[in-house]
């Protein structure tokens, strides 16, 4: 069986439940450890395919993501993984790397945020904090060759300049 | 603790010939707190603390219609939990877990806040028919007095923070309870259902997430709350999702009523009938029954109160029932005669 998001034979098996709705999931090594699910390490397939070998090497350095806990609050990142809710605001950095991803395949591909803003002396601040991170984040784009991310960045901050409405 | 009979779902509105309510709902949590999974009671109750204040300002709580009362589920007897869950105001889970929270829910019964759900506030406006954009105004007017002396939690690039992180960005569901009949008959809502997906939207039963459709009738509301604007998303749902769906549905009815009118006919009638002669009857042959009549009244077959049946509708759920009979609290055949009667007479009143 083919993996969900590429040609490659998937190897990761799961049904997952969101919203009530199950749903299969089907994943290449790559996307799978993208998606922060644990690879089938001892299966023997590994030492047939010799591309999962580089994979689970991949893996080895996101075990160290996997034991991470959030310093606020506690809360583990394997507790994370088990109820898909958070501990604490200071959990979305904690977790960052998995979380952006959840989120933006949860959000057909949108990556920050254009709505409301709670008023106030601030809200000029947080918008300049708002366009460096953006910025920020397309040039780590650009850097990895990662265009497409790149263009939903340059779209951030495109929004960022419309007149509010 | 009373609750006024005033609930959105008894009345109807603009379009309600399809669209039965329109509710938003915001997510904000409070800055400085653990979210509720990691929030110990203690912190549940300093939450209540830091809310009821800000729901106890004047401009909020007061003698109007739209005054917000503050009602402590925890302590609130079992069957009123359950009203409010009946009336679509709190979750079923909401209401049956015994963790400290909160319901602050105006006199009318259309804004409220639940406080302690999966979020520390869930700000909702709930009213009968198409209007979203009247909902989306008075949830967002509610969300900005909260805000005068409420921090919420919110990320320079996820936006607001809510437990669930698929839910960051604007932290809005908007939604709508549509009643498809015609779109059942013809077949389609296997259909439906994959189009609404397609466009990113959830389809739950009566009563949300996790519930079967109950009378056909269906709850549709956005996932996505990331990279547009309220406005936006709002604009999307109201203006092109909404109108589709409801032409979509009356469209089914037209046709069926010139193709096979006497399935219709024999349907809307049989539904009556069997209302009318029942003497034991359960909520579910209830709901069902009463929403193939509403189709009938919709289409001009049955001489009734669009706003009588919808009221109808409600008062047969257990906890609703057992307030008008408390013979219906027992359970068993005792309740079943309860909503028998209750129906039979009801409907025999209503045709006289």
């Amino acid at each position: 069986m083919k993996c969900d998001h590429c040609d490659k034979h998937a190897l990761v098996h799961e049904i997952v439940i969101r919203n009530g709705v199950s749903a299969e999931v089907h994943l290449c090594p790559e996307h799978a450890i993208a998606a922060g699910y644990p690879l089938p390490i001892e299966s023997p397939i590994a030492d047939i395919f010799p591309q999962l070998a580089a994979a689970v090497k991949v893996e080895g350095a996101r075990s160290k993501e996997r034991s991470q806990t959030c310093h606020a609050c506690g809360l583990t990142f394997g507790e994370f993984r088990k109820t898909a809710t958070l501990g604490c605001p200071a959990c979305y950095d904690a977790f960052m790397p998995m979380i952006e991803q959840m989120i933006e395949r949860a959000q057909a591909g949108a990556t920050h945020h254009v709505g409301r803003a709670p008023t106030g002396g601030a809200e000029a601040e947080r918008s300049q904090v708002l366009r460096a991170k953006i910025m920020r984040d397309l040039e780590l784009a650009v850097a990895s060759e990662q265009y497409e991310r790149a263009a939903k960045f340059r779209d951030a901050l495109n929004a960022l300049d419309a007149p509010p409405p | 603790m009373t609750i006024p009979f005033a609930a959105a779902l008894s009345q109807i509105g603009p379009d309600s010939d399809v669209i039965v309510t329109s509710r938003v709902r915001l997510a904000r949590n409070i800055s400085g707190f653990p979210f509720i999974s990691r929030a110990s009671n203690a912190v549940r109750l300093e939450i209540m603390r830091v809310v009821r204040r800000a729901v106890e300002q004047p401009s909020l709580s007061n003698e109007s219609d739209r005054g917000l009362r503050w009602i402590e589920l925890q302590s609130a007897p079992s069957r009123d939990r359950i009203l409010l869950a009946e009336r679509h105001l709190v979750s079923r889970h909401f209401a049956n877990n015994d963790a400290p929270r909160a319901l602050a829910l105006s006199r009318d019964e259309h804004a409220s806040v639940m406080v302690n759900e999966e979020d520390h506030l869930r700000i909702q406006f709930l009213c009968a028919g198409s209007r979203l954009p009247d909902a989306f105004a008075a949830a967002v007017a509610l969300e900005s007095s909260l805000a005068e002396t409420t921090n919420f939690a919110f990320h320079p690039r996820w936006g607001y923070l809510t437990a669930c992180p698929t839910n960051v960005g604007c932290g809005i569901r908007l939604s709508a309870m549509l009643h498809l009949p015609g779109v059942q008959i013809a077949g389609e809502v296997g259909r439906i259902k994959r189009a609404a997906r397609d466009l990113h939207l959830a389809v739950r039963g009566y009563y949300g997430e996790g519930s079967e459709s109950s009378g056909d009738f269906f709850q549709f509301s956005n996932q996505t709350t990331l990279g547009a604007s309220e406005e936006d998303l709002l604009g999307e749902f109201h203006g092109n999702v909404l109108p589709k769906l409801m032409s979509y549905e009356r469209d089914a009815r037209a046709a069926a009523m010139e193709k096979q009118r006497n399935r219709i006919e024999d349907l809307v009638f049989r539904a009556q009938a069997s209302l009318t002669a029942a003497r034991l009857l359960t909520a579910a042959s209830a709901t069902r029954n009463l929403s193939r009549m509403r189709l009938g009244i919709v289409l001009g077959l049955l001489p009734m109160d669009l706003a009588r049946l919808q009221r109808l509708l409600l008062q047969v759920q257990p906890a609703h029932l057992s307030v008008i009979d408390p013979r219906a609290a027992e359970g068993g055949d005792a309740e079943l005669e309860a909503r028998a009667q209750f129906v039979r007479t009801t409907l025999a009143q209503t045709s006289s």
